[in-house]
């Protein structure tokens, strides 16, 4: 396998996997609040929508991403109401989230379909940049892969070693004995969907800002499902959400990679790969990922009535 | 049973003009009349014979695909992978279609390519069904991760083995056989029709009247319990998916045969997940299956026509599909800690 090669599909992985880590990354932070939102592949698509429509019209990339922080927790929280207050089945409500977003994002983000923004720049890291062979893969990226490791840090960082954590956690687990402990379980629910909302929005702006530069209906393209997939791949351990997303991000821009060079593969095999890549993973940690899931969420999964 | 019946559908309308209002909202902030676009949906779904034939040709896979949700969803299982098995069908049945050859005579061909969809249907649901029945893996992520899958062997075998070599720039495969074609009665209403109808029947006759049945909604009600009598957990398991998995495929079928005459990428309009809706809406019964199937048939319908008169994408719909979900949804919830 030439260098070059090599290069360009880990450069290229890096930028794959990071819309797929922030998305999973916000999931897990959900999911240990023993909630499962099954749409973030909406909230993706209203976050891509809505830093592109604000990118475009004020011609600032900072301000889009902002926007589409704020969309994607707003958006989150409309699960609230119906998971958290009705206890109404969360996956098929993460469905209804879902074709929301996609409907919305659709609806909002026409006038937009076939324009472009300069979205988020690479932003070499000076003298790093510059290294032979690693530089152009770790240094010359945008600043939301840069933030990747930092962000991760910042989940585990606030479910284990902050007070506000343990509460959300103990919710994930049991919720009836942390509401008799005295949590205010609902509003904890409420604030880790907000916050994983937050972090899918921003998945979805770095989709469209970062590597599409521009707006297309279900940009998101099953990235979201990849994502509460990937959570279980995590083990709910917020640091193990990077290997996972780039294990997805890899067969995605080894694809591309692939295609780049005129290789004999069938490209429509190749798009397979990443989901039956997770499925595969999936199976496989089946026994290590059981004994993680929160207590709660084990109720979600084994009943849907 | 009158009286309860009535007072569900005054609650169902009410819910139902709760979510008009507030799609009405979404067209208001962009300044569209939200009198002209109900208007239009209904006018070009209900106001012509030819509005309501196009209701009915997108009805029929949407009751399969709804089937397809529901059965699972009885005994507590969430299959999300119509789309998966939709195609996987359409897949297996030109397949048939194309091995058997044009000449194939009917009494053959037409048999012959519902069978095969149907067994793909069941073969794409088989992977999900045994994951779970062993407690590998959640059927709920496994189905959805096999959409994009099936999507991509379709595109892989139209695009390739299955090609029709004579057209050049269209990636589809030959003309099916005129056998394996499902006659239609009026415009392109066809066949499918009394499928679906029929497997309605026979699955409301099923759940409601055989011991199968009973066993199912036994296991639906309590797994833990009914595993602790000895009910055949895994069986049924992997039973309820791929009958579901087979009417998904004869969903597939149907576009294909009925509709198409051959096999070309994307050629569901999202069924598999209007139709995981519809079982949602209808709470897993199917006989309401077929009301809410076709209140969804008819707002799909027109939001293809939204798309051609006002410029809206068709996608637009969606807001108020979603919005008729998170009523029912809301409606059913049972805690409140």
């Amino acid at each position: 396998m030439p260098s070059e090669f090599l290069q360009g599909w880990l450069a290229g992985a890096i930028v794959a996997s990071t819309p797929i880590f922030y998305a999973a990354l916000g999931e897990t932070l959900v999911e240990r609040a023993g909630l499962i939102n099954l749409g973030v592949e909406g909230t993706m698509l209203v976050g891509a929508s809505v830093s592109f429509a604000v990118a475009s019209v004020t011609g600032s990339t900072l301000l889009g991403l902002a926007a589409a922080v704020l969309a994607g927790g707003a958006f989150n929280l409309l699960l609230g109401p119906l998971v958290v207050a009705r206890g109404a089945n969360q996956l098929a409500s993460g469905l209804a989230l879902m074709f929301l977003g996609q409907g919305l994002s659709a609806y909002y983000g026409k006038p937009f379909v076939g324009t472009t923004v300069d979205g988020l720049a690479p932003l070499p890291v000076p003298g790093l940049a510059s290294l032979p062979w690693l530089g152009p893969i770790l240094f010359r990226q945008d600043a939301l892969v840069y933030l990747t490791v930092p962000c991760a840090l910042a989940v585990w960082g606030l479910l284990q070693r902050t007070s506000w954590g343990l509460h959300l956690r103990a919710v994930g687990e049991d919720r009836l004995v942390a509401y008799a402990a005295g949590s205010r379980t609902g509003l904890l629910r409420h604030q880790a969907l907000f916050l994983g909302g937050t972090l899918a929005g921003l998945a979805g702006a770095h989709l469209s800002l970062a590597i599409a530069h521009t707006w297309t209906e279900g940009l998101t393209a099953g990235r979201g499902f990849i994502a509460v997939a990937l959570v279980i791949f995590g083990a709910w351990n917020p640091l193990r959400v990077l290997p996972g997303a780039l294990l997805f991000g890899g067969t995605l821009a080894l694809q591309i990679q692939l295609q780049a060079r005129g290789a004999q593969v069938s490209p429509f095999l190749l798009d397979m790969l990443p989901y039956l890549v997770t499925l595969a993973v999936l199976v496989q940690l089946r026994k290590a990922s059981r004994g993680r899931m929160p207590e709660g969420l084990k109720e979600v999964f084994e009943s849907s009535a | 049973m009158l009286a309860p019946s009535l007072r569900a559908t005054a609650v169902t309308a009410l819910l139902l003009a709760g979510a008009v209002g507030l799609f009405s909202l979404l067209l208001l902030t962009s300044g569209k009349s939200p009198l002209d676009t109900f208007a239009g949906l209904v006018g070009s779904t209900l106001g012509s014979a030819y509005g309501l034939g196009e209701v009915l040709v997108k009805l029929i896979p949407i009751l399969f695909t709804a089937l397809a949700a529901a059965l699972p969803a009885r005994l507590g299982l969430v299959n999300v992978g119509g789309e998966g098995q939709l195609h996987v069908g359409a897949l297996f049945a030109a397949a048939a279609a194309l091995a058997l050859g044009a000449a194939t005579p009917r009494w053959v061909a037409l048999p012959a390519g519902i069978l095969a969809g149907m067994a793909g249907g069941a073969a794409w649901a088989l992977l999900p069904a045994l994951l779970r029945s062993w407690d590998w893996l959640n059927e709920t992520i496994s189905t959805l991760l096999l959409n994009y899958v099936a999507i991509r062997l379709v595109d892989f075998f139209v695009f390739g083995w299955l090609r029709d070599p004579g057209s050049a720039n269209v990636p589809q495969t030959r003309a099916f056989g005129p056998g394996f074609l499902w006659p239609a009665f009026t415009g392109r209403v066809h066949l499918g029709l009394v499928l679906a109808l029929l497997a309605l029947l026979l699955a409301a006759g099923v759940l409601g009247l055989t011991r199968w049945g009973y066993v199912i909604r036994a296991i639906g009600g309590n797994p833990l319990a009914s595993r602790r009598h000895g009910l055949p957990l895994a069986r049924a398991i992997v039973a309820v998916l791929c009958v579901g998995g087979a009417l998904a495929g004869l969903a597939g079928t149907g576009e294909i045969m009925a509709i198409q005459g051959r096999l070309r990428p994307h050629f569901s309009a999202d069924y598999g997940y209007l139709g995981f809706l519809v079982s949602w809406l209808a709470g897993h019964r199917p006989l309401r299956i077929l009301v809410a199937g076709f209140l969804v048939a008819v707002i799909a319908t027109g939001g293809d026509s939204l798309q051609l008169d006002q410029g809206l994408p068709s996608a637009t719909v969606n807001v108020l599909m979603a919005l008729l979900l998170v009523v029912v949804l809301a409606r059913g919830g049972k805690r409140a800690v």
